[in-house]
């Protein structure tokens, strides 16, 4: 009836977990029961849940993925804290079946529900925005898609109480992670967990990559596209090629796992070598699609904040384009200790450091746009300052481990470990936080507290180098990663400086959480308020309207007369959102329970299917076909914002602005 | 000229690495054989060619940023100016030619460091063969010549090139002792290939360097890099041991355990290493001199092993 579950599945032995389940149990219930005291049920749920505008979407996905980063960070700071004790024969706190979770977990975490949610939520609140759109192009798929994110999450902290997570790392090379090596629920939570979330991004990239073609505003064209939106547009053409290789390599683990047979087993004619190839072939433009676009925030927000236009806007968009390119002919750099001839790795090396090229460029261009400008130290500018002196050193020992002979020695150690959370924490982290540091005032009409985001910075920017180096210096040390104690003295101490590290990073997080916490409190200070929504000068359309900006976005469609549409349009007197009308009825697509209901749904059956409970994984799959049919049938899926009704929103704006253009 | 260069570079860089970490123990760069040096001098020429754009990037970054600082009003201000083709010029042109001289390294060292590639010192010095084998968790070496075997334990004579061949009997992992040099992968049903020698005698460090389950952690062994004669005295040392590894007793020592005990056998089957390749491949196993698929034919061959 249950399958493989029973109650024997629930750690009730570990201590840790009770206690994780009792603090989530308390805070889950908390927040419930807040919102049936404040009534907010209905709002929830018409406003938020069901949602199809991007706007309200973006914010979703931004609160899922912080949920995400204080999952994916303590697991962090609870191994940083095993290393520190687990040596010399001290077996530390952690068993190892629950360290190899720990660490599993907290990859798979930081990549799918983190860094791409946090991405997601980033492109679906600018680029409509930015290309002057009154939305995406498939309202319903943005909301589906965030489901399925959002369930596939509930799927892996699901695994914390009920059975277990994969303890194969995140990337689950077989044969360890078949089922003769791994017969648990473990893998099992991963590949659906993974495959489940695949669906939401892959329909992320159709959606932005449709959105970005098709909808731009008149006028915009492709040299004039805002920077952010190209990093958009070459990072879902990348979800669009890479993730369907995701989907197979992981469903052909599956088909081993679930139909005894042998695509990656070592017996039966099995390759474990083409997994990695496979896996690869998805994982490293995986970590592209997340750094571009935070290329992309950058190349607004140091602009903004100089007083200047990007520097070399043209050579921008190339290196974007040429990173984008490269970035799938280097996939073989992650495995060349698997004994491929020597052309073969110098050729995978290769192509590596000539990615280097473009990525050096856009720094360059950065540090010109500096160049001869008037920097306003905003927050942002401290992400931005601090991500082109972390980046940069990630990127040279990027180009160290892309040498196949220096990667015989480095391959899989803590130097590894090291230059990838330099590129990521230091990338893709950093640039998504200057984002939201950036657009935050754009998405509530108050602006974040600015001394607690500096705060935050230096946490983060120290918090990172004292937790980092060491690794860099253990790698050469010979540690290798994934070890759950050692025996060497010499080890310790660095091993102790990381863990001040992860303790300073920790703070950095608390400062962020008082920042989001004092900017929500001080709301309504004049000296926070974004009543113009441009607040910082900006230059791409997105400032053009009001902030929060209304369910349409643009009253009237805008027209583009040059790169930085809006700053062109201020310097040239023209107004650009017509204020005064004639405004007509505008179109818009109706709210939607179904994305929800397909989530649900989908949730039951990948919770079923991991745990063998066959009639209900059959409920939920009949659950998710019957509401794609529902959906499909249902013609009343849109609406018309009445010309009145927005010639009232767009008229009480302008009252606003001149209000304020004449303190 | 230019590996004269190569090397002034490469002494360049081992001087300031030794001295911004002084003190502490770098097994990697610090090796103690050729494979390593060879690997040690090509991250420091890589690191000090990639310093010649990495220090002024941050260095700019950080003057930039100050300067042009908003209270700086003494500093020039150009709103407008967003374009340079002298700059792009060196902006490309510069990281295209340190790339250029990384690839040129890149592709010299790849066929230096191969690690299929005998040593020099092959042409010499007669190398001693081992096979290596990567089990739940511990490291089986079988030593063909000698009609020995040992666990978690490598007695190597120094300035002897070591021709490894390395297979799995279980899940993925990596074969690495930091102090020589590279590492290989070890793959159940597959053979790879490792060249590596000791120029100085000492105790070091070996492990797995892929992750391979519970036992992971405790999968080392030590290296015991010893003279000639040293060397002889532990293969006597061995074969006076009253284990022997064959059909009955290997699928004992395969089955999974972790933090095993070194182990000796003084006397081993011959062909248990073809034997463990093959059976994942029905019978066959490579040649590896010539690449060919060939039966296996031993007295264990159809041992009944566990799976």
């Amino acid at each position: 009836m249950l399958g493989r579950l029973s109650f024997s599945a629930i750690p009730l032995d570990v201590p840790i977990l009770v206690g994780t389940f009792l603090g989530v149990a308390i805070v889950g219930l908390a927040v419930l029961g807040l919102i049936t005291y404040l009534g907010k049920w209905g709002y929830l749920w018409r406003e938020w849940l069901t949602s199809v505008d991007h706007k309200r979407l973006a914010v979703m996905y931004i609160v899922l993925a912080l949920v995400a980063l204080f999952r994916g960070f303590a697991d962090a700071i609870m191994m940083r804290t095993q290393l520190a004790l687990a040596y010399a024969g001290n077996p530390g706190y952690l068993p190892p079946h629950h360290y190899d979770q720990i660490f599993s977990a907290h990859g798979t975490i930081m990549i799918f529900f983190l860094a791409m949610a946090f991405m997601t939520g980033l492109f679906n609140f600018v680029v409509p925005l930015q290309i002057g759109a009154r939305d995406v192009a498939f309202p319903f798929l943005n909301n589906l898609s965030f489901w399925m994110t959002a369930i596939s999450f509930v799927l892996v902290n699901v695994s914390l109480f009920i059975g277990e997570f994969s303890q194969c790392g995140w990337l689950a090379y077989p044969p360890l992670s078949e089922s003769q090596f791994s017969p648990g629920v473990g893998v099992d939570y991963y590949i659906w967990a993974v495959q489940l979330s695949g669906v939401g991004t892959l329909l992320t990239g159709v959606n932005f990559f449709v959105t970005i073609v098709k909808m731009r505003a008149p006028g915009m064209t492709w040299m004039r596209m805002p920077v952010f939106t190209w990093t958009a547009f070459c990072s879902s053409i990348l979800i669009m090629v890479s993730f369907p290789v995701l989907t197979v390599a992981l469903a052909l683990l599956g088909l081993d796992r679930y139909f005894g047979m042998h695509f990656f087993t070592n017996d039966g004619g099995g390759n474990q070598m083409l997994y990695l190839s496979l896996i690869w072939a998805w994982g490293h433009p995986e970590v592209y699609i997340l750094v571009i676009p935070a290329f992309g925030v950058f190349s607004e927000v140091v602009p903004a904040f100089s007083g200047k236009p990007l520097f070399g806007y043209a050579t921008m968009v190339y290196a974007t384009c040429s990173i984008m390119i490269l970035s799938f002919l280097v996939w073989v750099h992650h495995f060349f200790t698997m004994g491929a001839g020597p052309d073969v790795n110098a050729f995978f090396g290769i192509a590596t450091m000539v990615i280097s090229i473009p990525t050096g460029v856009k720094l360059f261009n950065w540090l010109f746009t500096m160049y001869k400008g008037r920097i306003q130290f905003h927050a942002c500018m401290y992400w931005a300052v601090g991500f082109m002196v972390t980046f940069t050193i990630g990127g040279m020992t990027g180009v160290m481990l892309a040498i196949p002979g220096a990667d015989f020695v480095l391959h899989n150690s803590l130097f590894l470990i090291a230059h990838f959370h330099n590129v990521i924490i230091g990338g893709v982290y950093f640039g998504y936080i200057c984002g939201m540091n950036f657009w935050f005032p754009k998405v509530t009409g108050f602006k974040l507290n600015e001394a607690w985001g500096i705060r935050a910075f230096w946490f983060w920017f120290v918090g990172f180098y004292f937790a980092f180096i060491p690794l860099y210096v253990l790698g050469f040390e010979g540690m290798t990663r994934r070890m759950n104690h050692y025996d060497n003295p010499e080890w310790h101490i660095w091993m102790l400086i990381a863990e001040v590290g992860a303790v300073l990073v920790l703070l950095g997080i608390v400062c962020q959480l008082t920042q989001l916490f004092v900017s929500i409190r001080d709301r309504n200070l004049p000296a926070n308020r974004d009543l113009t929504g441009d607040p910082w000068n900006g230059r791409a359309l997105e400032w053009s309207t009001s902030s929060p900006p209304p369910p349409y976005n643009f009253a009237i469609v805008p027209h583009v007369h040059g790169l930085d549409a809006f700053m062109h349009d201020k310097e040239n007197g023209i107004d650009t959102r017509h204020a005064g009308g004639p405004y007509a009825p505008i179109h818009m697509p109706k709210n939607t329970a179904a994305g929800f209901f397909v989530g649900a749904f989908s949730f039951i059956f990948g919770f079923a299917a991991i745990w063998y409970i066959w009639w209900l994984a059959a409920i939920g799959l009949i659950g998710v076909i019957g509401t794609v049919i529902a959906r499909s049938a249902n013609k009343d899926i849109d609406y018309y914002i009445p010309a009145e009704e927005v010639a009232r929103i767009e008229n009480e704006h302008s009252r606003k602005l001149m209000a304020q253009a004449a303190e | 000229m230019k590996n004269k260069l190569l090397a002034r570079m490469a002494r360049l860089g081992g001087l300031s690495s030794a001295l911004l970490l002084a003190g502490c123990e770098m097994d990697v760069l610090d090796p103690k054989g050729p494979v390593g040096d060879g690997v040690k001098s090509l991250i420091a020429t890589s690191t000090i060619a990639m310093l010649i754009v990495v220090v002024p990037t941050i260095i700019l970054s950080l003057v930039f940023a100050w300067h042009y600082r908003q209270s700086n009003t003494s500093a020039e201000y150009l709103p407008k100016w967003s374009h340079s083709n002298k700059i792009e010029v060196i902006i490309w042109g510069v990281p295209a030619l340190i790339i250029l001289f990384l690839a040129v390294i890149t592709y010299q060292t790849s066929h230096s460091l191969d690690p299929y590639k005998p040593l020099e010192a092959e042409a010499t010095t007669k190398p001693l063969h081992v096979e290596v084998v990567a089990l739940d968790w511990k490291w089986l070496f079988i030593y063909p010549e000698q009609g020995i075997a040992t666990v978690n334990q490598l007695a190597i004579p120094v300035n002897t090139p070591i021709d490894f061949v390395i297979t799995s009997d279980s899940v993925m992992n990596s074969f690495f002792i930091p102090r020589l040099g590279s590492m290989i992968y070890a793959m159940a049903g597959m053979q790879t290939q490792l060249h590596l020698m000791a120029s100085e005698p000492g105790d070091y460090l070996g492990e797995s360097a892929n992750y391979s389950g519970r036992g992971f952690s405790d999968m080392k062994f030590r290296t015991l890099a010893v003279s000639g004669d040293e060397f002889n005295a532990w293969v006597d040392k061995v074969k006076s041991s009253s284990e022997q590894l064959d059909g009955q007793t290997y699928p004992k020592l395969a089955a999974p355990s972790e933090a095993n005990p070194v182990e000796y056998f003084a006397h081993v089957e011959p062909g248990l290493f073809n034997t463990i390749v093959a059976k994942y491949n029905n019978g066959m196993v490579m040649d590896t001199s010539t690449g060919k698929m060939i039966q296996v034919q031993s007295a264990m061959s159809d041992m009944n092993m566990k799976e």
